[in-house]
């Protein structure tokens, strides 16, 4: 199978991703959809890494999936203490880091 | 005998900071100290005086060179000393009237409690002036020139609780500043067309530069001249001048400081000489300002300002005469020491006259004084007969000499000049007498004041009478010792170039005519003053009189044009200081500000807004690449 | 390796600082002492640095040189030539006369607690004001030389927004916000003039490879550095501005009267007579010895707003009502001398400015602190307070007047000296110029003397007439002030000396020779 395939699919999941962090309120939502663009990119990489016939690709893949590991941590606890303190898991809510 | 030379200035000089850093503890002998100083620089300058007599005529300048002032690259001006006949006869005048002025002050200002100060301001007037007339170049020239300038800001504001006289100690400096200009500029000509300005090179090598340049020098020392010695356009100061203490009017405003001009312009006689243009400046300024003190003089009801438009009318003669060239020279000087003799005299005994009158200043309310006080009365008499120019005393002997030099200009500017001259000497005659019948003639006219007191005139103390004596022989027996045998001209002529000139009319007409215009003058005077009773409040009088009252409306130009002008002028400034320079750099501010407070904006805290524009930012970003790549 | 006197001369003050600064809230006195006795080991210092000088010898002297930041080539670099000597030698006179002049500026008010600390803070800025400025006159290093230049504004802001006049009308929020808005001005205003510099630094840089003032000059003077027109012109620029704002020049000015205005008067001295002298002192080195064809190129109309400086801050002085701000927009009509001397090109116009900054940071010390002692006694910076002062404290009025009349220059005391020589210069290249420079002559006579007509005579005041005069302390500081005024306008040798040989290093630096006379007179010394 054409491999330029793949990069349709993460391009299609990537904009899924994309439209559901602009659109959606719900933080848990959000970052769900911020995991999709991020796995999306790793389907990128793991396709370019197939093309071009060596590994950089899936090594920096696993790169992104150790870093979103660390941002589910991170990211679920800010958004559990927002929700503790705000009573409302809606990222429109938390606004407070203006002037 | 060279080393002298300083000890002249530094004898007065030290008095001046001893007086005036010493304190109270001086108070009470400070005047002492004063005048033994200046009478210490009065011998130093005798015994020179006589040193010089004794060599030959061509051989009796005298340098002393003590340190180099300003020792730049390309720049010399040094602190050095030049005494020659025409320094020598202004050393003499200075400390001599100065000397007597000094005495004369410890009688005069024995009530007023700042005495010691006074002193010290007299003395570093005498150091400045003596400064001024013994420095061997234009710089140091300048340094004292400034140096009298301030002592005589320092001396008419002395009664500074006076707004009167702290206004006019301030006027009388500005003015001369706007002169001092000229000489800034004259001394910068100097510098770039000699590359020196001291006398020597720059007066022998005057005539290897253009004439266009000469002129420009020339026309620049007269404007210096016209500051200091009160000549038109820059005469205002000297009337006001009048605010300060007598002596300070006698010693600075009649007899020395005022005819520094004079001393200039014959000084730099060298650079005239090739200039004839400038030099017509010079006697048209002179002309002009001889009538134009003369008029003024004659409608003043203060005695004091009468003095001055009488001073002011007489260094019109010395200005105009200094103007003729070499055939002038000697007699504007001879008139200088004569005239500082008679005015110095006569500013004495007005000094005398106010001093018994409570201070007052107003002619009008004098009257008859001369039984009151008559050694006041013939020493101000003899004074009065010297400067209308009676036959055998000394204002005859100078003034008709000048006279008979501006006929012999020759052509029709001979013809006018000698006409100025002689309608100036009657119109001197006519003011003076009327000085002399408003004050000593006539009927008593004073009145208490508003607290009652009726003033006793008096006789003056000792310590004033006797300068006053000795200032009256010299206005009778000056002009007689100078003009007999051309002695003055024989004396100076060294110095100053001079030829003999040769008027179209005889000597004997020319005299004849002085003695006749004078005579007119005195006559016209009685037949107002003298035959009809003095009114105490003066007559409303015609234009010309109420436009001299006013010194010929030349204050109100200055203060119409300068001081409304330039207060507008300093005002506008202040308001575009503040609204349009800062106001460009706090509109600047205000529009950062502005600008910082929209974008403030942007950031709304919603995390949604900030995705969407990183969102844009990154595709505008692609498609920006993107589009070059393609390109 | 000998001592490093240059950084000794610097090194005490910044130390002392420290020192002041620690000294515990309650010895307040022992701190003002400590701060005086370091000025004055420092004034030693500067002397020492004056005698050691030799007029004859090599350009800079003096010498210290040390790595610093080996990748940019930024060396510690010092030496003094003459004009240097000459400013660091004023500098560390004024310092003590300041701390002195300043002694009850920063005490505590009666409300304030006796713990308050700030006493200790404004010595020990003026110290470190003095240890920064003095280096500045040292550095032959220019990215050094930015340095101090930029981090001197910091102590100078605190002293200007800290410690301001306690004489204000006005509410005390009122006065603070004053104060806080000159503060912040004069920040503002000198960090762009910064910034732009530092832009041109970089620049210089890239050009040249290095940062040594001696070692770019020499490239340039012998060819191995060749620099395009255009980018010469624009470094020449970036650098002028930095020190038109400093100087200040036109229209970059209006910092200066907000500043001397709020500040204390020994501040605003400090601001005037001291912080500012190293703009026109940069202009001199840098502008002058780096960019000698832009410089050349850009003196038309450096020329012209030097003297729209001269006649305009005179004018503008004579309608001020407040009397620091008077003094403020002197100062300015005197910078406007002072860089006219500097462009003008000539040896006496170079000398006379170097001479100016000595002079004039000297005679505005005496007026400046003599206005803040009468200041302080009336608790108004308005002229229209004031009158007769002359009658009740003669001794004060009259150490005034010759303040006064050393800012008019008047022969006899220094400032004349410059300002003739100034005129001179300037008149020999450019007569015009020189012609409209003299009228600030009597433009400077109006507005000293409508100052002195209304504060010192007349009628005396009823707010005045207890006013006490000069005590020992404020006498301490006004008398040698004015015998150097006296000392240095007669026999102004001593400056001269070691300012002449300078001025002939940046003549040839700018390869100017002064116009000669159109018939040159034998003088007998010209011909030794």
């Amino acid at each position: 199978m054409n491999p330029v395939n793949y990069l349709y699919l993460a391009a299609l999941l990537f904009t899924i991703g994309a439209v559901g962090v602009l659109i959606r309120r719900n933080a848990i939502v959000v970052f769900m959809c911020v995991e999709l663009m991020l796995n999306a990119c790793n389907l990128a990489f793991v396709t370019f890494s197939r093309m071009h016939g060596n590994l950089d690709g899936q090594i920096i893949a696993f790169f992104t999936m150790v870093v979103a590991a660390a941002e589910v941590v991170v990211g679920l606890a800010i958004i559990v203490s927002v929700f503790r303190s705000r009573h409302s898991a809606s990222v429109d809510d938390a606004s407070l880091m203006k002037l | 005998m060279e080393n002298l030379i300083a000890l002249l200035i530094g004898a007065p000089l030290l008095g001046a900071a001893v007086l005036l850093c010493g304190g109270r503890r001086l108070d009470r002998a400070g005047h002492w100290l004063g005048t033994l100083l200046a009478a210490v620089s009065f011998v130093i300058g005798l015994a020179l005086f006589a040193d010089m007599l004794g060599k030959a005529a061509d051989d009796r300048a005298m340098h002393q060179h003590l340190f180099s002032w300003i020792p730049v690259e390309g720049f010399q001006a040094d602190i050095a000393f030049q005494l020659d006949q025409l320094s020598m006869t202004f050393v003499l005048l200075i400390t001599g009237v100065g000397t007597l002025i000094h005495v004369y002050s410890i009688g005069y200002m024995e009530h007023d409690e700042r005495r010691r100060r006074f002193f010290g301001y007299l003395n570093l007037f005498v150091a400045a002036m003596l400064l001024l007339v013994l420095a061997d170049n234009y710089l140091l020239l300048y340094f004292g020139w400034e140096g009298v300038g301030l002592a005589s800001y320092l001396l008419i504001g002395f009664w500074q609780h006076k707004p009167s006289a702290a206004t006019a100690a301030k006027k009388a400096f500005l003015v001369n500043r706007v002169g001092d200009i000229g000489l800034s500029i004259a001394i910068m000509l100097m510098f770039t067309t000699f590359g020196t300005f001291a006398f020597g090179p720059v007066l022998e090598s005057a005539g290897e530069t253009g004439e266009g340049t000469l002129t420009a020098i020339g026309l620049m020392l007269l404007l210096a001249a016209c500051g200091k010695s009160a000549q038109v356009p820059l005469q205002s100061w000297l009337g006001d001048a009048m605010e300060g203490p007598t002596p300070v009017s006698a010693l600075i405003h009649a007899a020395t400081m005022v005819t520094a001009g004079v001393y200039l312009i014959v000084r730099s006689a060298d650079i005239f000489n090739a200039a004839p243009d400038a030099q017509l400046v010079v006697t048209i300024v002179g002309a002009v300002t001889l009538l134009f003190g003369a008029i003024v003089g004659c409608a003043k009801d203060d005695i004091k300002k009468a003095l001055a438009g009488s001073t002011m009318s007489q260094i019109g003669y010395m200005i105009l005469a200094a103007g003729l060239g070499p055939i002038g020279y000697v007699f504007a000087i001879m008139h200088l020491v004569t005239h500082g003799f008679f005015k110095a005299g006569l500013f004495l005994g007005a000094g005398s006259v106010m001093h018994g009158m409570n201070d007052e200043v107003d002619m009008r309310k004098y009257g008859g004084l001369r039984k009151y006080m008559p050694v006041t009365f013939a020493t101000f008499g003899l004074g009065y007969l010297a400067i209308i120019g009676f036959p055998g005393l000394s204002g005859f002997f100078s003034k008709d000499k000048i006279i008979e030099a501006a006929f012999a200009k020759g052509g029709t500017e001979g013809w006018i000049l000698g006409a100025v001259t002689l309608l100036g000497a009657a119109i001197t005659a006519y003011y003076m007498t009327r000085v002399m019948l408003m004050t000593f003639f006539g009927e008593k006219r004073w009145q208490p004041d508003e607290h009652g007191h009726e003033p006793h005139p008096h006789e003056s103390p000792k310590s004033m009478t006797v300068p006053m004596i000795l200032l009256a022989f010299g206005s009778v027996f000056a002009g007689g010792i100078f003009g007999i045998g051309d002695r003055f001209v024989n004396w100076l002529k060294p110095v100053t170039d001079y030829e003999h000139g040769h008027p179209p009319i005889s000597a004997m007409a020319v005299t004849s005519a002085t003695v006749a215009v004078m005579v007119i003058g005195v006559g016209l005077a009685y037949l107002q003053y003298g035959r009809r009773p003095v009114p105490v409040v003066a007559p409303r009088g015609s234009l010309l009189t109420r436009a001299a009252r006013r010194d010929l409306l030349q204050d109100d130009f200055n203060h119409a044009v300068f001081v409304t002008g330039g207060t507008h002028l300093t005002r506008s400034l202040v308001y575009v200081d503040h609204s349009l320079v800062d106001g460009v750099v706090n509109g600047t501010a205000a529009g950062v500000g502005g600008l910082s407070g929209r974008l403030r904006k942007l950031q709304n805290g919603h995390v949604r807004s900030y995705a969407v524009s990183m969102f844009g930012g990154t595709a505008v970003l692609i498609a920006a690449t993107l589009l070059m790549r393609a390109v | 390796m000998s001592f490093p006197l240059l950084t000794a001369t610097a090194a005490v003050p910044a130390v002392g600082a420290i020192l002041t600064a620690a000294v515990p809230a309650a010895r307040r006195t022992a701190a003002k002492w400590l701060a005086l006795l370091v000025s004055l080991v420092t004034l030693v210092l500067a002397g020492i640095v004056f005698a050691r000088f030799e007029p004859g010898g090599d350009r800079y002297q003096l010498t210290e040189s040390h790595s610093w930041i080996k990748d940019f080539g930024v060396r510690y670099e010092l030496g003094v030539d003459g004009i240097g000597v000459a400013l660091i030698a004023l500098t560390a006179l004024l310092i003590p006369f300041v701390i002195l002049a300043g002694w009850h500026d920063a005490d505590p008010l009666e409300t304030q607690s006796k713990r308050w600390r700030p006493t200790q803070g404004f010595f020990a800025l003026i110290l470190m004001v003095e240890a920064m400025v003095i280096l500045s006159f040292e550095a032959t290093d220019v990215f050094l030389f930015y340095i101090l230049f930029e981090a001197m504004l910091i102590p100078m802001y605190f002293l200007i927004g800290g410690f301001g006049d306690r004489a204000h009308s006005g509410t005390d929020e009122n006065a603070a916000a004053q104060r806080s808005y000159a503060a912040v001005k004069f920040l503002l205003y000198n960090l762009v003039g910064g910034l732009i510099m530092l832009a041109a630094v970089i620049g210089l840089y890239v050009v040249a490879g290095n940062f040594s003032l001696t070692e770019i000059a020499e490239a340039r003077a012998n060819g191995s550095l060749e620099m395009a027109s255009s980018t010469e012109k624009w470094l020449f620029l970036g650098f002028f501005f930095a020190f038109a704002v400093k100087a200040p020049l036109w229209p970059l000015h209006t910092w200066l009267p907000n500043a001397m205005g709020e500040a204390t008067a020994p501040v605003a001295v400090l601001i005037t007579a001291v912080v500012d002298k190293v703009g026109t002192f940069a202009m001199l080195r840098f502008c002058l010895g780096l960019f000698p064809e832009a410089s050349k190129w850009a003196t038309p109309a450096i020329v012209v707003l030097a003297l729209i400086s001269i006649v305009y801050g005179a004018l503008v002085a004579v309608g001020q009502r407040d009397i620091k701000r008077l003094v403020a927009y002197a100062s300015i009509s005197h910078f406007g001398f002072i860089i006219l001397g500097i462009f003008a090109m000539t040896s006496q116009g170079q000398s006379g400015a170097t001479l100016y900054m000595v002079n004039h940071g000297i005679s505005t010390a005496a007026l400046m602190l003599v206005a803040g002692f009468l200041i302080s006694r009336r608790g108004s910076r308005l002229i229209a307070d004031y009158g007769g002062v002359q009658k009740v404290a003669p001794v004060l009025a009259g150490t005034f007047l010759i303040g006064g009349l050393a800012t008019l220059s008047l022969p006899g005391l220094a400032p004349f000296v410059s300002e003739f020589l100034v005129l001179v210069g300037t008149f020999a290249r450019y007569p015009v110029a020189g012609i409209v420079a003299t009228t600030g002559i009597v433009l400077a006579a109006l507005y000293v003397l409508v100052l002195y007509q209304r504060t010192m005579t007349g009628p005396v005041k009823e707010e005045v007439r207890s006013m006490p005069d000069l005590r020992p302390r404020e006498l301490a500081v006004v008398t040698p002030l004015i015998a150097l005024l006296l000392f240095l306008g007669v026999f102004p040798k001593p400056l001269t000396d070691v300012v002449n040989p300078a001025v002939r290093h940046t003549m040839s630096d700018v390869q100017r020779t002064d116009p000669q006379p159109e018939v040159p007179v034998q003088t007998v010394e010209a011909a030794k």
